[in-house]
């Protein structure tokens, strides 16, 4: 349905713009622009995400329902626990490590053997792996075009012998693009960030291609989840997957530990989270979207899986090539190639970086200690980093090669189909002595030996041998009898245990004999000196570049650590190093370097880039004569640091708590700041009030003094003024103080208890010569049948309070007709007294501010008031102190006129205060 | 020749007392007891000085200053600003808006007419 040559043609665009993308990133990175932000390491990440998941996890959801999220689950809660990878990532820098292998073998001492060890485990257990992912590949092909899964290859390459298929040339093409930006520097901890670039793009690609088809096979072939899931649920076989009971708990805590141990210690994501990372705050947003990207990628699954079920209810389906088969069927080209590569960029994605990681262990840990002890005379030829680089480069080949060849001989067979889930369990096998070497100073070498030594044997027998044998190659008996019929000894039933499926079978036997050998051997056994002070380094690490005192002693010659280091590294780069450390030390020639601990371990951590910490070890102490240090020597200098650390604690602490007390001292300095400013505000605003009838004062008496002959009635008319302000100023100052004393609480209350029926009409009396000279008429309020209204008041301090609410209101009436209403009544346990008159009211913008020290209300001259502007927030501050409220209610007069109805004009200012004691409540 | 002088300020018994003061001394005067009279009367009136007080309501003795002198249109009078806040960034303020000179309240009457002339003499 779909043209060869188009499948042919998008399929090498999209690898071709693998390479641009990795070109790119490379480019940018050498021009000192890094394209290595959070995201792009984060989406680096997800590398994690093969051709496994794109396919194999619908197909896993046809006969496990729920049970593929497991896969998913393990490493998002892995990534819960951040600070691990964190530790992971410091020792690494600080050390330049590069690998699994380097990062076990050295903390348990530099071991040549045991990084051999790892490295051994790590190929067997991950070839297969990367087979699947060619296999994948091959398989989508044949599934596209099933008359001539070859129609890819021009008719005229077919007839040349050495290219068998398509797979082939994507493998081939692999393995250019790893050679080319996997390579590029003989230091591994350079970092590749072309490649990591093209990972990360390969990540959004095949999560863009696999949610369109889910969205396809969602919403295009059905009707939106709920029909999807309505429909499962109607067939019975379909139904039983969706079921809780479906799931067995002890298998889904297996393979969700499982997969959280592979999340650190697969080779690839080694490499990408922890030998790619540029910035170890990077890490914290790789914590959030990498689980993001993971339940992303798995929202579909299910859907799929269901509607495929449906599709080909009954009858015979590739379950595990339903996202190309789905769209296939129904004639939809554009999906279909989507969906191919998806699953293209899935598998080269994983290929590119599991082959740049595996070739570094193998280079590293197996080639070259071998070349360096052989009888090559390697080690004493001028210029090595050539030859290291090509010795890199080609066993990229080897491996993508040997990677291929497993998929052509195994085939069909079971051994690939299983061996994602086996590749897991040959990996967790790491967990302990990396983790262990990471947290606890006591694991050695030789429980490091004991543990990977008995969890590999399990490994073998019951995970790797059966899956032989299902696939035919050896006889099978042993897996369910036991070998010679022994049945404690059956592969899948060791000890009688068949509770558990195959796979958490492996992972509980060899994790505990793993475990248990690493613990037990490591208690029994001594630590060996130089190996303590590396171990102490691993646990104590607080910051990358962290390092213990040197421990090291002994006789070396500069020249010769120069001229190891020349030889690694290349002249022009080992030139550039020296010089740096160098000049980081104060010293300006490289050849005044002196040759103490220091510039050694210098030199071997240089090293340890190129050609792993071990190999780095043995070329090191081929140029130097360590002596052997005593065990007790080795812990007295590490006492020592940790008396120097915990005395630098001390001081962190000290200075921590320095800080906080100037932060507190800075805090009170800008409140006191604050209050003198209100008070500069308050002297400022007082003066200026005692300045304004100061003024007219001073004028007129001066003119008084000036003009003997003034004229009587402008004397008089003076006279008046000057006397006006004096009593204004008099008021002024009266009130100033006494809210002053307000404020500061300086005020003797003396609180009673009294009716406030009889209170207000004596005080409305003691102002009546008020109204009277103004014409206005009071009227007086009180309740019904003379109730008493108690409360706890200073009598005279409330009589102040009266007597400003009504002198205020006199002077707001109009001239003629004026009216002050004083009303008291009680609810809800308070008393309240209202002033209400029918003067002008007071806009709603001035309502508070009246409240305000020497703030009025009112706009123009005319209507300008008289009074000190302190008289009603004294009032307000008495009301709050016996614990009432004071406020006004208004409406401007033009407003309450305007529908012709009674409503309250003129101002309201209402107080009041709690009502004493239970009896009058209840009234 | 009668010059001409605007008073402004809100407290009517200061802009009586200084009417008084300044008709005794010859001037020709008039009154405005906010910013916004003020801005009217220097337009009808086209004082030659201007003492103007700076708390007022609706505009402030600032605003006015300022409103006047970025009028180009019309002659511009002499202005002399009264204030009771004595704060020094208050009379640097007055200054940097275009006021002549600056008169602390209370002041003496005799350095009120002095200071009067002296403006008015440097016209």
């Amino acid at each position: 349905m779909i043209a060869t040559w188009f499948v042919g043609l998008v399929t090498f665009v999209y690898l071709g713009s693998l390479f641009a993308v990795a070109r790119f990133g490379d480019r940018r990175a050498d021009a000192g622009r890094s394209v290595m932000t959070a995201t792009v390491y984060a989406l680096g990440i997800a590398v994690y995400c093969t051709s496994w998941t794109f396919y194999g996890s619908v197909g896993r959801a046809t006969t496990g329902g729920f049970s593929f999220l497991t896969i998913y689950l393990g490493p998002t809660i892995m990534f819960l626990f951040a600070a691990v990878i964190l530790k992971m990532i410091r020792v690494s820098k600080t050390l330049r490590l590069t690998s699994i292998a380097d990062f076990i073998a050295a903390r348990y001492g530099k071991s040549q053997l045991l990084a051999g060890f790892v490295t051994v485990i790590a190929v067997i257990g991950i070839i297969p792996y990367i087979a699947l992912q060619l296999k994948a590949i091959a398989y989508s092909l044949k599934i596209i075009f099933p008359d001539d899964p070859e129609a890819l290859i021009p008719d005229a390459l077919e007839a040349l012998a050495f290219m068998p298929d398509s797979t082939a040339i994507i493998a081939i093409i692999l393995a250019v693009f790893t050679i080319l930006f996997g390579t590029r520097h003989l230091d591994v901890t350079e970092r590749h960030e072309g490649m990591v670039l093209a990972v990360a793009f390969e990540s959004v690609f095949k999560l863009v291609a696999f949610m369109a088809i889910g969205a396809y096979v969602v919403w295009g072939l059905n009707d939106g989840f709920i029909d999807l899931f309505q429909r499962a649920e109607a067939i019975p076989n379909i139904a039983k997957l969706l079921q809780p009971e479906s799931i067995n708990f002890g298998n889904w805590f297996a393979l969700t530990l499982l997969s959280g141990i592979a999340i650190l210690m697969l080779p690839r994501q080694f490499q990408i989270t922890v030998v790619e990372n540029v910035d170890e705050t990077h890490l914290r947003r790789a914590v959030w979207l990498f689980p993001l990207y993971l339940l992303l990628i798995n929202i579909f699954v299910l859907p799929i899986a269901l509607a495929g079920l449906i599709q080909f209810n009954g009858g015979a389906f590739e379950a595990d090539t339903l996202v190309l088969t789905m769209p296939l069927s129904e004639g939809n080209a554009l999906m279909t190639l989507l969906a191919f590569l998806g699953g293209l960029s899935a598998a080269t994605g994983m290929v590119i970086v599991e082959t740049i990681a595996l070739a570094t262990m193998v280079s590293n840990d197996l080639v070259m200690p071998i070349l360096l002890r052989g009888r090559f005379d390697f080690a004493n030829r001028k210029d090595l980093s050539g030859l290291i680089m090509l010795i890199r480069r080609s066993t990229i080949v080897v491996l993508l090669f040997l990677g291929y060849l497993y998929y052509r001989s195994a085939g069909e067979a079971y051994a690939l189909v299983s061996i994602g889930l086996i590749s897991f369990l040959a990996v967790a096998q790491f967990a302990p002595a990396m983790l262990g070497g990471l947290y606890w100073k006591e694991g050695n070498r030789l429980g490091a030996f004991a543990g990977l030594g008995f969890g590999f044997a399990i490994w073998l027998y019951t995970a790797l041998l059966p899956s032989f044998a299902k696939s035919g190659w050896i006889d099978s008996g042993f897996i369910m009898d036991g070998p010679w019929g022994i049945s404690l000894l059956a592969a899948h039933k060791l000890m009688g245990l068949d509770s558990l499926d195959p796979i958490a079978h492996t992972l509980f036997w060899s994790l505990l004999f793993n475990l248990g050998a690493y613990i037990v051997v490591s208690i029994l056994t001594r630590q060996e000196a130089s190996e303590a002070a590396i171990a102490s380094q691993f646990v104590n690490i607080q910051k990358a570049g962290d390092s213990v005192p040197r421990i090291w002693r002994g006789t070396a010659s500069a020249e010769a650590l120069i001229e190891l280091l020349k030889r690694f590294l290349g002249p022009r780069q080992a030139q550039l190093r020296l010089q740096r450390y160098a000049s980081n030390r104060g010293i300006s020639k490289i050849t005044n370097l002196q040759p103490d601990a220091d510039f050694v371990l210098f030199a071997e951590t240089q090293l340890a880039g190129t050609i792993g910490s071990a190999s780095a070890h043995v070329m090191v102490s081929s140029v130097v004569q360590e002596e052997e240090l005593g065990l007790d020597e080795v812990l007295n200098i590490l006492d020592e640091a940790s008396q120097v650390r915990a005395h630098s604690k001390e001081l962190e602490r000290k200075s921590n708590e320095l800080e906080a007390a100037t932060r507190d001292l800075r805090q009170a300095n800008e409140k006191l700041m604050e209050v003198d400013r209100l008070k500069d505000d308050f002297m400022s605003t007082v003066t200026h009030e005692l300045r304004t009838p100061l003024t007219s004062i001073r004028a007129f008496s001066e003119m008084l003094h000036d003009d003997p002959e003034m004229g009587a009635e402008d004397r008089t008319k003076f006279l008046g003024i000057i006397v006006g302000e004096a009593e204004r100023l008099t008021r002024l100052i009266n009130q100033i103080l006494d809210f002053a004393k307000l404020e500061s609480g300086r005020v003797d209350w003396e609180v009673e208890r009294l009716d406030l029926s009889p209170l207000l009409r004596a005080t409305a009396e003691s102002v009546g010569q008020l109204f009277r000279d103004k014409g206005t008429v009071f009227v007086l309020e009180l309740p019904e049948d003379q109730q008493p209204v108690w409360v706890d008041v200073d009598r005279d301090r409330l009589k102040q309070v009266v007597i400003n609410l009504l002198s205020n209101a006199v002077k707001f009436v109009p001239p003629v007709a004026g009216l002050i209403r004083m009303s008291l009544s009680f609810a809800d346990g308070y008393a309240r007294v209202s002033v209400n008159d029918n003067g002008p009211g007071i806009p709603e913008a001035y309502q508070s501010i009246i409240f305000e020290r020497f703030r009025q209300g009112g706009n123009t001259m005319t209507d300008k008031p008289q009074g000190t502007g302190l008289g009603l927030p004294i009032s307000r501050e008495i009301v709050e102190h016996f614990g009432g409220r004071l406020w006004v209610e208004s409406l401007p007069v033009e407003a309450s006129n305007q529908d012709g109805q009674e409503v309250a004009s003129g101002s309201t200012f209402v107080f009041t205060l709690p009502l004493a004691g239970d009896d009058v409540l209840a009234v | 020749m009668t010059h001409k002088i605007l008073i402004v300020d809100d407290e009517p018994n200061i802009v009586m007392s200084i009417e008084f003061l300044l008709k005794k001394e010859g001037f020709a005067t008039e009154t405005a007891g906010d910013g916004e009279l003020a801005l009217d009367k220097v337009r009808s009136f086209l004082p030659d000085l201007v003492l103007l007080d700076v708390m007022m309501p609706k505009k402030s003795g600032f605003e006015v200053c300022e409103i006047l002198r970025a009028d180009t249109t019309m002659k511009q009078p002499r202005i002399i600003m009264l204030t009771a806040k004595g704060r020094e960034t208050e009379q640097a303020k007055g200054l940097a808006l275009g006021a002549d000179a600056y008169m602390l309240k209370p002041f003496s009457t005799k350095d009120l007419v002095a200071k009067i002339r002296e403006i008015l003499a440097a016209c």
